[in-house]
């Protein structure tokens, strides 16, 4: 059978030449970074390279990169560990109502201990109104975190806006760039970010790996504690070898690339819409086509068909694409983002798809897929006639 | 061998060890297997504990040995709207439901069902104890399993020729300690896992403390026919016809015999009770049942009134009865030869011609050999 990867902003395939870095440092430069002896300092050579090409991919020093297991121990750390942090200078949090899960429990977790969370509304188009963000923003504000590109509909926040309004603000500026990094052109002193969170698979890097951008002005305590790696910002023997992978990764996408990445994903977007119009197969897009928005998601509502039914008949026919994310017992949960969009009794909660491209996607992997979404709708009219 | 690889069957994995095994059995015959599990209920506790949850992890651990897809798909809501429902209203009336029947009528073999066929199914199987059997004339048959122990014909009663079409149940000739060694020995990591008990959205839970999380109780009298006050009822949804346990009464006169409940009255808010297992007012001799249902065709072409045997509960033996079904067949009353002890309304009434079973309905009333009513409800 045709296996169709399409669940991209999931996770992607490992790079060939990510897994080669990574198997010659596992295999010939396995020490601990930490150690003060030639094997140590030769992981250390190492680590201090990997960190310099992270560096530069989003035009920051070396200094300010954290390596983390992730985009999830990235946000949990810039969010709960810079409002405890500044917890004397006010009470206030600002986010958006479509972050991610490990944005949003790490809110909940600091409205448990007393801070005010605000969660921004965002709009059909998957935005938030910077009217808004202006009219909460007050000196009580000490962190805002507003992520740069969504995971389920692919829309781009107004980043550099938002950077400009908070240049002369006490509120520390996070965003999550878990699904923007490596599609997007990210320059942190240009955006005037302070903190943003990272993940490598996400870019064909290795998994439980990421990285945490701060600030030099910005201080707070290491989350998770004990030695004192990562200029005491993250203790735990550094993986080195998976550093090293996800270094390689990220100058595999140069600007040039990324961009031609963007227009041949809004490609496949085409592609899909022309031929679902051509087979009459009645959807929406959730979201917007902007250009500026994250190209390698799409989400389409197709209209009476429901999630799960469209999933698992893709997922028979071995094309990968997501549903939502899974909670008790491999049941969907309804998605909070197309919810903050467009109102909880929307029938798009229960009938939209999540397809993802990414470097391998081909034409042809998108023919067959706009192939089976109509044997599968075909099917479907044909059940409900009976 | 025929060539199975073209026929898609979807089982309905519950992480159980039949249905396990019937995923197993059916990859083996080369059939394109596709493993469901059905959620049809959140029992979520403050520890995020959640049964459904350890039973999906396990048709996880099946479904990669036997090496077949697996999905789950959520029935909460039809389950809400109409089997727990109807469950609920059915203890409003006093009467003691039977969930199971209803589920498979509305959830496995319809809501499912009509989910498997849009996934391209041929066929849906489940681990249910029963046989399909198609006549020459291509009349479905519905027939009691091998294991007469294990028989669940009365649980599938409701169901019709149209969805017996669909159904294959694979277990239906086996008998239970087999489907164990057949589990056991395809390494199957569920093969010792305890058979789940009960209803299935109350599972070990206290049964009262469900009930009143639902329905408000109302206590009230507990008294014997004659009118002999003997304690207080914790509300009449509580007790059933027959149950001796949880009545908080001891022998006293009449030999010590224990006490049993006998019978209800709704309107007055009083529990019935009497002595001895054998209690005279236990004892019906007919009864009549609404809600009637042929598994086939041929069904109503054996005429209104007609022998066979009937089972009143899951447990007990069927046994000889005269039915008399109505114009249209919706209803029927039932004689028994000899009489029968605590008929339950709310209950399945299921008839039986030998091996098959016919169909069945919902028992609503009982007689006593004088064709008196009975205090049921």
């Amino acid at each position: 059978m045709r296996r169709v990867y399409l669940d991209n902003a999931a996770t992607t395939p490992t790079a060939a030449e990510v897994v080669d870095v990574i198997s010659d440092q596992l295999t010939n430069n396995w020490g601990n970074a930490s150690s003060l002896h030639g094997f140590g300092r030769q992981a250390r050579a190492k680590l201090d390279e990997a960190r310099h090409v992270i560096a530069q991919s989003i035009n920051a020093e070396d200094e300010e990169i954290i390596f983390t297991s992730g985009g999830t121990e990235s946000n949990n750390t810039a969010i709960t560990e810079v409002a405890l942090r500044n917890k004397s200078k006010g009470n206030k949090i600002i986010t958006t109502k479509i972050e991610h899960p490990s944005v949003l429990k790490s809110m909940n977790r600091l409205e448990k201990m007393g801070f005010e969370v605000v969660y921004l509304d965002v709009d059909q188009n998957g935005l938030i109104s910077l009217d808004q963000f202006k009219q909460e923003l007050d000196d009580q504000t000490i962190l805002v975190s507003i992520m740069m590109g969504n995971n389920e509909v692919g829309s781009h926040m107004p980043i550099q806006e938002i950077g400009e309004i908070l240049k002369d603000h006490q509120a520390v500026f996070h965003t999550d760039a878990v699904q923007a990094y490596g599609l997007l052109d990210i320059d942190v002193k240009r955006d005037k970010i302070d903190l943003l969170s990272t993940s490598a698979h996400k870019l064909n890097g290795p998994k439980m790996m990421g990285f945490l951008y701060k600030n030099s002005t910005v201080n707070f305590d290491s989350f998770i504690v004990g030695g004192e790696q990562e200029d005491k910002r993250r203790a735990g023997t550094e993986n080195v070898a998976n550093i090293a992978g996800f270094a390689k990764a990220a100058s595999l996408l140069s600007e040039d690339k990324k961009q031609e990445l963007q227009t041949r994903y809004a490609g496949f977007k085409q592609q899909i819409i022309q031929t679902l119009n051509d087979n009459e197969i009645d959807f929406e897009i959730n979201g917007s086509l902007d250009s500026n928005n994250l190209q390698h998601v799409f989400n389409i509502w197709l209209k009476g068909v429901s999630t799960y039914v469209m999933q698992t008949n893709l997922d028979l026919a071995g094309i990968a694409i997501s549903g939502g994310s899974a909670c008790t017992a491999g049941s969907l949960e309804p998605s909070h983002v197309l919810t903050a969009m467009y109102g909880a009794d929307s029938p798009r909660i229960g009938e939209s798809i999540r397809i993802s491209f990414g470097k391998h996607t081909t034409s042809e992997d998108i023919d067959y897929l706009c192939d089976q979404i109509v044997l599968i709708e075909d099917r479907l009219k044909k059940m409900a006639k009976m | 061998m025929a060539d199975n690889s073209k026929t898609r069957v979807v089982v309905g994995m519950s992480g159980g060890v039949d249905s396990s095994v019937v995923a197993y059995l059916l990859k083996k015959q080369g059939y394109d297997v596709v493993g469901v599990f059905m959620k049809n209920w959140d029992d979520t506790d403050e520890n995020g504990y959640c049964t459904a949850t350890e039973d999906y992890k396990d048709v996880a651990k099946v479904a990669a040995k036997i090496g077949i897809p697996y999905y789950s798909v959520n029935f909460e809501k039809e389950y809400w709207d109409r089997v727990f429902t109807y469950f609920l209203d059915e203890y409003k009336k006093g009467r003691t439901p039977n969930p199971d029947v209803i589920c498979n009528n509305e959830i496995k073999f319809k809501a499912f069902l009509d989910y498997a066929i849009s996934l391209g199914a041929d066929y849906v199987a489940t681990g249910h104890y029963a046989q399909v059997e198609r006549d020459e004339n291509g009349h479905q048959h519905l027939l009691r399993a091998t294991d007469g122990n294990k028989d669940q014909t009365y649980f599938l009663s409701q169901l019709s020729a149209d969805q017996l079409d669909r159904v294959m149940f694979p277990l239906g000739g086996m008998i239970k300690p087999d489907v164990r060694k057949v589990a056991e020995e395809a390494g199957l990591s569920v093969y010792d896992k305890k058979d789940s008990v009960g209803i299935c959205f109350i599972g070990e839970k206290n049964f009262r403390e469900f009930l009143g999380n639902y329905l408000p109780a109302k206590s009230g009298k507990m008294m014997t026919l004659d009118g002999e006050v003997m304690g207080e009822h914790a509300g009449l949804m509580y007790y059933t016809i027959g149950q001796r346990r949880g009545l908080g009464i001891g022998g006293g006169s009449k030999n010590n015999e224990p006490w049993f409940v006998i019978g209800k009255d709704l309107s007055k808010n009083i529990l019935y009770v009497g002595q001895g297992f054998e209690n005279e007012h236990l004892y019906a001799s007919s009864l009549d049942a609404s809600d009637m249902h042929f598994v086939n065709k041929l069904g109503a072409e054996r005429g209104h009134d007609f022998r066979c045997t009937a089972k009143f509960r899951y447990r007990a033996q069927d046994v000889p009865v005269t039915v008399h079904f109505s114009d249209d067949f919706s209803k029927v009353t039932v004689d028994f030869d000899d009489p029968a002890r605590a008929i339950t309304p709310g209950q399945a009434l299921v008839l039986y011609d030998g091996e098959e079973c016919i169909g069945g309905g919902i028992i609503d009333a009982a007689y006593s050999t004088e064709k008196k009513l009975l205090q049921y409800i």
